[in-house]
């Protein structure tokens, strides 16, 4: 197995474990955390790419990656705030619970 | 791979596994805050130092820290009552080992990896900053525009409705 | 002669080195090198609690300690030999751990402040030479390591299922965050006119003399104001007076490390100042010249000497700041950093890349420090509004 595959490999499991966990759990954090780990997964994917594949003296896999910590900063503070907005509406954060659009 | 590659990739694994499986949030977010830093010590590990230094200043600084506030301020640092997996758990654990198992045969099978393994690319910070100003120059731009966009979008949402000024988030993200 | 007493270290680090057969040289290198920080930098913090306790004392108009000398002989110090004592004290108390508390994570907590405070010791130049790891990226990665501290901050705080510990944590972490970005923003304007993130070179960049006197980074308008917030940034983010709310005895016991008790307290002391040296060393590789002296006759001294002298210079201001300054309030706090010294480390960005584009005579002087002596006076001037004070007025017991 070349490193390659090694990293494509426990980028494909991370992501897999984010994914399980964020249909599984009931929390709205827990949503958020395994949509964090998703997005951790495919930035270890890009940088495994930029790595080991062609033109790494161009950069694109490493600027893409720097821009997409980013967009996750932003995306959590954003997401974050959703959560406390309906936790402060509707009394908690039980995602089973708050499937109805009536205010 | 070396022995530290695989021991690194073990530690991620378990961090990322616990983070999505514990009863305790808390316990959860710090599992997680694990994961990010073992995510950050294998981008040291493919020669990515400024990413890998990023991802420490990002997420384990700002991002764990941010969703270990929001839990606080949801009252969600007990335990909880009931079941903490929602209805058609099964599916959704089916559905993410078939992820998996098609992603992993695609990894090991396909032609297109490369075989030989070029050597280390130089990622200086000045090749970085070049790459930024002249190629990359309008996503820098725009991911400016987005971060302010982001940062004013959250202060509004988690305001509180009367008029007072609640202690928002927006001091846990940089 | 005074070459080969700057580099000793060095020298004597590959000779202990060239005894290891070849495949082992790094690591025996790294060893050695984590050798020497665990053991100078603890003893700097032992000096520094004396000095402290006996400063602080004398500006109160009291001794501090003056009886301990050396334990079990008859050598008398006058109070120098305090922290031998003290450091049997804190290692013999009982461990006592809150039966509600969470074990694990209380148990960790202490761990996890200490290790990334060590590593930020590994990209801080001490002499000529004497960077451990010379990265790239050198600057990130003490910022980087300087977040990680939080987390600790607030396992400690969680973990002790005590409600003051949790309010203390959460303070104490608003406050980190916060002055965490005038700390960077200050730090990016040498990035600025340097054009690195190494941190020989931003050394090297400043040991160039003019007239004898040397280019720092302070001795510049911009440079001047990075400074002076640097520092009041680094107050902050070590939990120094005026900015210990959340750790004060009179205010909340001790904060986030009030269910800590014998070693794990002593873990947490020894993070907090070790931490404090560390953000010390980089105020003075960014702004104070590093390991150079500021007049050209004097560069014989060792480099290492001149790095701990200022060191030890900047921990007096700090020990003397807290003996003087009142605590600030948490309102106050958050205000003064992101009202008063973002707009002002924002405007210093601006003055930095003005100064580094004009040609080098008196003009740039001259915009520069109007510019900032304007902000200043418009953002004091403007936060000072809402306080009305009045004639101050004694009244006395009659």
């Amino acid at each position: 197995m070349t490193p390659l595959q090694a990293c494509l490999l426990i980028s494909a499991l991370l992501f897999a474990i984010g994914f399980a966990g964020a249909v599984t759990r009931r929390h709205a954090i827990l949503v958020l955390i395994g949509i964090e780990l998703m997005l951790n997964a495919a930035n270890l994917n890009l940088i495994a790419f930029w790595r080991f594949g062609a033109h790494p003296e161009a950069l694109t896999g490493f600027i893409f990656v720097l821009f997409s910590m980013a967009m996750a900063g932003a995306e959590a503070a954003v997401g974050l705030a959703l959560i406390i907005a309906i936790y402060r509406h509707k009394k908690t954060s039980n995602l089973d619970e708050v499937k109805e659009l009536k205010g | 791979m070396s022995p530290f590659f695989i021991i690194t990739g073990i530690v991620t694994l378990l961090g990322a596994a616990f983070a999505m499986s514990l009863r305790n949030l808390v316990h959860c977010a710090l599992a997680m805050a694990v994961a990010f830093s073992g995510i950050a010590a294998l981008y040291l590990q493919l020669d990515a130092q400024f990413v890998g230094f990023a991802e420490i200043l990002v997420y384990v600084g700002a991002i764990a820290i941010l969703i270990v506030f929001a839990i606080l301020l949801t009252r969600s640092g007990e335990a909880p009552e009931k079941s903490v997996l929602t209805s058609g758990w099964m599916a959704g654990i089916a559905v993410s080992a078939m992820v998996f198992t098609m992603l992993g045969w695609a990894v090991l099978n396909s032609s297109a990896i490369p075989k030989e393994t070029p050597p280390a690319p130089v990622a200086t910070v000045k090749n970085v900053g070049d790459a930024l100003m002249t190629k990359f120059v309008l996503p820098l731009e725009i991911i400016g525009l987005v971060l302010t966009a982001a940062m004013i979008g959250a202060v509004i949402v988690a305001l509180k409705e009367d008029s007072q000024k609640s202690k928002s988030e927006d001091g846990g993200q940089q | 002669m005074f070459d080969k007493l700057d580099q000793i270290f060095v020298t004597a680090l590959h000779w202990l080195v060239s005894f290891v057969p070849e495949a082992w040289r790094p690591l025996a290198s790294s060893l050695i090198c984590i050798a020497f920080i665990l053991s100078v930098f603890p003893a700097v913090f032992s000096v520094t609690t004396i000095f402290e306790r006996k400063g602080i004392g004398r500006i109160q108009n009291r001794y501090g300690p003056n009886r301990v000398g050396i334990p079990f002989t008859k050598i008398r110090l006058a109070g120098f030999g305090q922290f031998i004592p003290d450091g049997v004290k804190m290692l013999t108390k009982e461990d006592i751990v809150p039966r509600a508390a969470d074990k694990v994570v209380h148990f960790l907590a202490p761990v996890v402040m200490l290790i990334p405070v060590l590593l930020a010791y590994a990209v801080l130049p001490f002499g000529k030479n004497m960077t451990i790891t010379d990265y790239d990226a050198g600057l990130l990665f003490f910022f980087a390591v300087g977040g990680a501290v939080e987390v600790s901050v607030f396992m400690a705080g969680w973990s002790s299922r005590n409600k003051y510990s949790l309010l203390g944590a959460m303070r104490a972490i608003a406050q980190m965050v916060s002055y965490e970005i005038p700390l960077i923003l200050s730090a990016v304007t040498v990035v600025m006119v340097v054009g690195s993130l190494n941190m020989n070179e931003i050394i090297a960049h400043q040991n160039q003399y003019t007239f004898g006197i040397a280019h720092w980074h302070v001795f510049t308008p911009w440079g001047l104001v990075g400074f002076i917030l640097f520092f009041i940034a680094s107050l902050a983010e070590s939990n120094r007076t005026p900015f210990d709310l959340p750790e004060a005895e009179s205010e909340i016991i001790a904060g986030y490390f009030t269910e800590y008790s014998g070693f794990k307290f002593a873990l947490f002391f020894l993070g907090e100042y070790l931490g404090m040296f560390a953000i010390i060393g980089l105020g003075i590789t960014l702004f104070l010249g590093g390991w150079t002296s500021p007049v050209s006759f004097l560069t014989w001294i060792p480099s290492y000497v001149w790095f701990f002298t200022k060191l030890m210079a900047i921990v007096f201001v700090f020990i003397w700041i807290r003996a003087t300054l009142p605590r600030l309030r948490m309102d106050q706090l958050m205000n003064f950093a992101w009202k008063f010294m973002l707009p002002l480390a924002l405007i210093n960005i601006l003055v930095a890349g003005i100064w580094h584009y004009m040609a080098a005579d008196w003009q740039r002087w001259l915009v520069c420090s109007a510019i900032i002596f304007g902000a200043y006076a418009i953002l004091g001037r403007g936060l000072m509004q809402n306080q009305n004070f009045g004639k101050r007025v004694y009244r006395y017991a009659e």
